[in-house]
């Protein structure tokens, strides 16, 4: 009987999915798309929309390389977004099909990883700094130093998100170096730095909104949007943008050249850039977005977040980080195995 | 060779046949795309491309020094190796500690209880092994659970740091693993005759003589199999060392991992895992013949 | 004299280490079952007693496909990894001085020796392939991948029960009645019960926690409860996972207590 009714589960498990008309697959970051929104566009447009996680950029681009993969959109980023558009693997986009393309804030057109915008559309973007648990100590939060230097309060008390080219990047222009640099005395510089500073280091690990929140880890090197959840757990929690620079980062979605479903696609890009829809978004993630108008839609505690909208003073420090060459790579790598060994 | 053992031998590989097919198609198979890869180049950005070189081979023991070009032993690659080895051998160590008594227990219950135990057991592993990880994180982590309890019973004076230790990888590895251990060496114990324990009681002085002489021989394909289930997985171990050694620490999984991820090099990471297969084909081998006796895995 | 005869079942100091294993591999288990109840936020900060997260968790569809579809796919993989696992148990194990015995056995273990991710690449871009060329999309990739990782879990407990088995009773059925089919099906697959379920059982829980290879060979629309977890860990996990595993773990005792039920009720009827 048992074997039965595993053996009919089984079958309909195997049969092939209905290729009903109005579909859409996205293959997005895990956790990185407002339900809400998504029923929006499901009850407006009659589309079933399919989300499958993913939760590297180096794991998406493997799968979407070998092909075969049933996914429309992706959403790299914006480092990873070049080397989708040179390995052939995104469609270039037909901005005529897309009525909503001037909502884009004119800031975030003409970017230097995807110039006027021929391949993708901004989905959220955000910075990587500093989360520092003020309690624990109430110094300056916006340097690099929290990590690279820790001050006695927070000695083994800190964590480092485990992303190899955040922590080069950072160390790098901490030092003073370019990021990306091939240059060996200022790699070495870094190496030093980064080997000096982990005894001191509490862990390597994610999910900072929770442990920081909790008050278990007492600050981190992490991104702006898992900070801010952590602060609204925790109101002793800021976040603090390096004055010797810091990442930003870009998300942006993109169709996909073997997408099956490329009407859907379209719509479902063009309601994105709805600033409405855009804002649910960001509400639900804690993340700005890039379309214009949308912080309208913001709650009021989203339009007062130092995590979401850059302190004036800040906005210099922002870089773009550039995409690394192999040879730089393979640097990085070498210094983080020294590291993580 | 006689015709029966001819004939014999037809069965057995016709037996095995539909087991090894599956194999082939969903392990086998891959690993042959891997060795492939290792001898290739690394593409710009993630993947493989010509030409095939032998580079990736070279890169596993020896580095080129970045900063003198010298060429030296890749002492990272044999500390990670060995870290990896000396865990897993601890786990294998302690779960079966903790393994034996537990299957004994169970294999000594009345026989329409002990299905109920022995689910009883794997119960706790239908539960997701990441939730699992991340209660046991709860449980040890300084404001946890443990360190709570401690502090109120004035046992220690500060939270221990547990957490994102070696120690806790262990605690978290040979919990993942323990169920590995005990069901083979039920498996085996249940087979076997308590009354032959009685009676060896009579012959030999004291229960341990009994339990080493008579006991361990019956249990041993038990407990050959119980720790390959938990040695060998324990080596390629990922998730553990992530959520529970704070990830500041790889083990040769993660290593690995990072190869075909943020380090971009397929061929290095494929290299890697060819030796690891090899390593521990040649360990498995020894091992099953010292411990399995002569004529368990030879032909 | 009592002291001398023993009763085996009561070794010194194992039945208190049984116990305590058990009180242990239950802890995990019991704070996630406590911090489903949490009316927090978070998965690490107490915040009230709360059915919150339960009700969120059964209105995400994702969540509750994800769970179902992982044991679908556990089910699948381990009915068909522990089926191929005894036949060739039976096949290799007695044969002592079968050809290749020992090709036949590192090729059984081989999926242990190699780190998830190594096959997890492999399997993608192999499967990929298969893919464009069939145009199938369903979930026999997955559980194919799965039952193939899952055989050395399902063969280990069986040979081990298997080995030094006494096969003096298989020979007897053989001379009285039997054609090796019915000998198989009346002498040896019972004496090899409690190897097999102890196989399948490790298959099963293997397939169910797999997430590398689960997370590289699924496509469209084919997350599985580890794999929606694993996309969510840089965020941290909701209780919401909490949930749902607690719901996992209840239907799982419901469903184990009523087997025993009917099983002791069948018994006795028999009798």
């Amino acid at each position: 009987m048992k074997t039965t009714a595993i053996l009919a589960i089984g079958i309909s498990a195997l049969a092939l999915p209905a290729l009903a008309e109005g579909q859409l697959n996205l293959y997005n970051w895990g956790d990185y798309t407002s339900p809400e929104m998504i029923k929006k566009f499901e009850d407006q447009t009659g589309i079933d929309v399919t989300i499958t996680d993913y939760d590297s950029n180096d794991t998406s681009m493997a799968k979407v390389s070998a092909g075969g993969h049933g996914f429309d959109l992706i959403v790299p980023s914006h480092n990873y977004l070049q080397i989708f558009v040179q390995k052939g693997l995104l469609a270039e986009l037909d901005h005529a099909r897309l009525k909503n393309f001037g909502n884009i804030d004119p800031k975030w057109v003409d970017v230097p990883w995807d110039q006027g915008r021929t391949h993708s559309i901004p989905w959220l973007w955000g910075t990587v700094g500093m989360g520092v648990n003020t309690d624990t100590y109430d110094g300056d939060p916006n340097t690099s130093a929290i990590f690279l230097d820790p001050p006695e309060e927070l000695v083994g008390k800190v964590n480092v998100a485990p992303e190899m080219t955040d922590i080069m990047h950072l160390t790098t222009m901490y030092l003073g170096g370019e990021p990306c640099t091939e240059d060996k005395e200022m790699l070495k510089k870094v190496r030093d730095k980064l080997v000096e500073a982990k005894p001191k280091w509490m862990s390597m690990d994610y999910g900072m909104s929770d442990k920081m929140g909790s008050g278990d880890v007492k600050a981190s090197e992490y991104w702006s949007g898992a900070i801010m959840r952590a602060r609204l757990q925790n109101p002793a929690v800021v976040y603090g943008y390096p004055k010797e620079g810091y990442p930003l980062f870009m998300d942006s979605i993109a169709l996909l050249h073997d997408a099956q479903n490329v009407d859907e696609a379209y719509q479902f890009l063009d309601f994105i850039m709805d600033p409405e829809n855009a804002a649910m978004n960001s509400d639900y993630t804690k993340y700005p977005n890039g379309i214009a108008g949308s912080e309208e839609f913001f709650s009021d505690e989203m339009r007062a977040a130092p995590e979401m909208v850059v302190p004036e003073e800040h906005l210099a420090n922002g870089k773009w980080m550039p995409l690394c060459s192999p040879t730089a790579r393979d640097y990085m790598t070498a210094i983080w195995t020294e590291l993580q060994k | 060779m006689s015709a029966g053992q001819g004939q014999a031998n037809r069965t057995s590989w016709s037996l095995a046949a539909p087991a090894l097919a599956l194999l082939l198609i969903g392990s086998i198979g891959p690993l042959l795309i891997v060795l492939v890869y290792s001898f290739m180049t690394p593409g710009d950005y993630s993947g493989v491309q010509r030409p095939f070189t032998t580079q990736a081979w070279e890169q596993v023991f020896l580095t080129r020094d970045i900063f003198d070009d010298t060429l030296g032993w890749a002492d990272a690659h044999m500390t990670i190796f060995w870290r990896s080895v000396k865990l897993s051998v601890l786990t294998a160590v302690i779960t079966f500690l903790l393994g034996l008594p537990t299957a004994w227990f169970i294999a000594t219950r009345p026989p329409d209880r002990r299905a109920l135990w022995l689910f009883l057991i794997t119960i706790p592993f239908w539960t997701n092994l990441l939730i699992r990880t991340i209660a046991i994180n709860e449980i040890i982590r300084n404001e946890g659970l443990l360190n709570q309890v401690l502090l109120k019973l004035g046992v220690i004076g500060a939270p221990l740091q547990i957490l994102y230790t070696d120690t806790a990888v262990l605690i978290g590895m040979a919990y993942v693993y323990l169920p590995m251990m005990v069901l083979p060496m039920y498996a085996a114990i249940d087979r076997f005759d308590t009354r032959l324990l009685e009676a060896a009681y009579d012959l030999f002085a004291n229960r341990w003589q009994a339990l080493w002489h008579v006991v361990l021989p019956v249990i041993r394909p038990g407990i050959l199999a119980g720790s390959i289930l938990v040695f060998v997985p324990s080596l390629g171990a990922y998730v553990t060392p992530r959520v529970l050694g704070g990830g500041k620490n790889m083990m040769i999984g993660n290593f690995i991992e990072l190869q075909f991820g943020q380090g971009q090099n397929w061929p290095l990471g494929a290299a890697l895992a060819v030796l690891l297969l090899i390593a521990v084909g040649l360990a498995l081998t020894v091992y099953v013949r010292v411990l399995g006796g002569a004529g368990r895995a030879d032909g | 004299m009592a002291e001398r005869r023993f009763d085996p079942t009561r070794l010194p100091g194992f039945a208190t280490v049984a116990v305590a294993v058990f009180v242990l591999l239950y802890l995990p288990i019991a704070t996630l079952v406590a911090y489903s109840f949490n009316g927090g936020d978070s998965v690490a900060v107490w915040g009230g007693f709360s059915l919150d997260w339960y009700g969120r968790a059964w209105a995400n569809e994702t969540v509750k496909a994800a769970a179902l579809r992982s044991v679908v796919i556990a089910a699948c993989a381990s009915a068909l990894a522990t089926t191929l696992a005894t036949l060739a148990a039976v096949g290799v194990v007695r044969n002592r001085r079968m050809k290749g015995r020992a090709v036949v056995y590192m090729a059984i273990n081989q999926p242990l020796m190699v780190p998830e991710i190594v096959t997890a690449v492999a399997l993608l871009i192999f499967f990929a392939s298969v893919r464009q060329f069939t145009g199938y999309q369903g979930l026999g990739y997955l559980i194919a991948a799965h039952a193939a990782f899952c055989v050395p879990f399902a063969y280990l407990p069986i040979s081990a029960r298997l080995e030094g088995m006494d096969a003096t009773l298989e020979a007897a059925a053989a001379d009285l009645y039997a054609t090796p089919r019915q000998a198989f099906r009346h002498v040896t697959l019972p004496l090899l019960t409690p190897g097999i379920i102890a196989g399948a059982m490790l298959a099963f829980v293997i397939s169910l926690d797999d997430v590398v290879i689960t997370e590289f060979v699924k496509s469209a629309g084919q997350d599985t409860l580890p794999t929606y977890m694993l996309a969510q860990m840089r965020r941290g996990v909701s209780p919401e996972v909490n949930a749902i595993s607690t719901m996992l773990l209840m239907v799982t005792v419901v469903l184990l207590t009523a087997f025993f039920i009917i099983n002791k009720q069948t018994n006795r009827g028999k009798q």
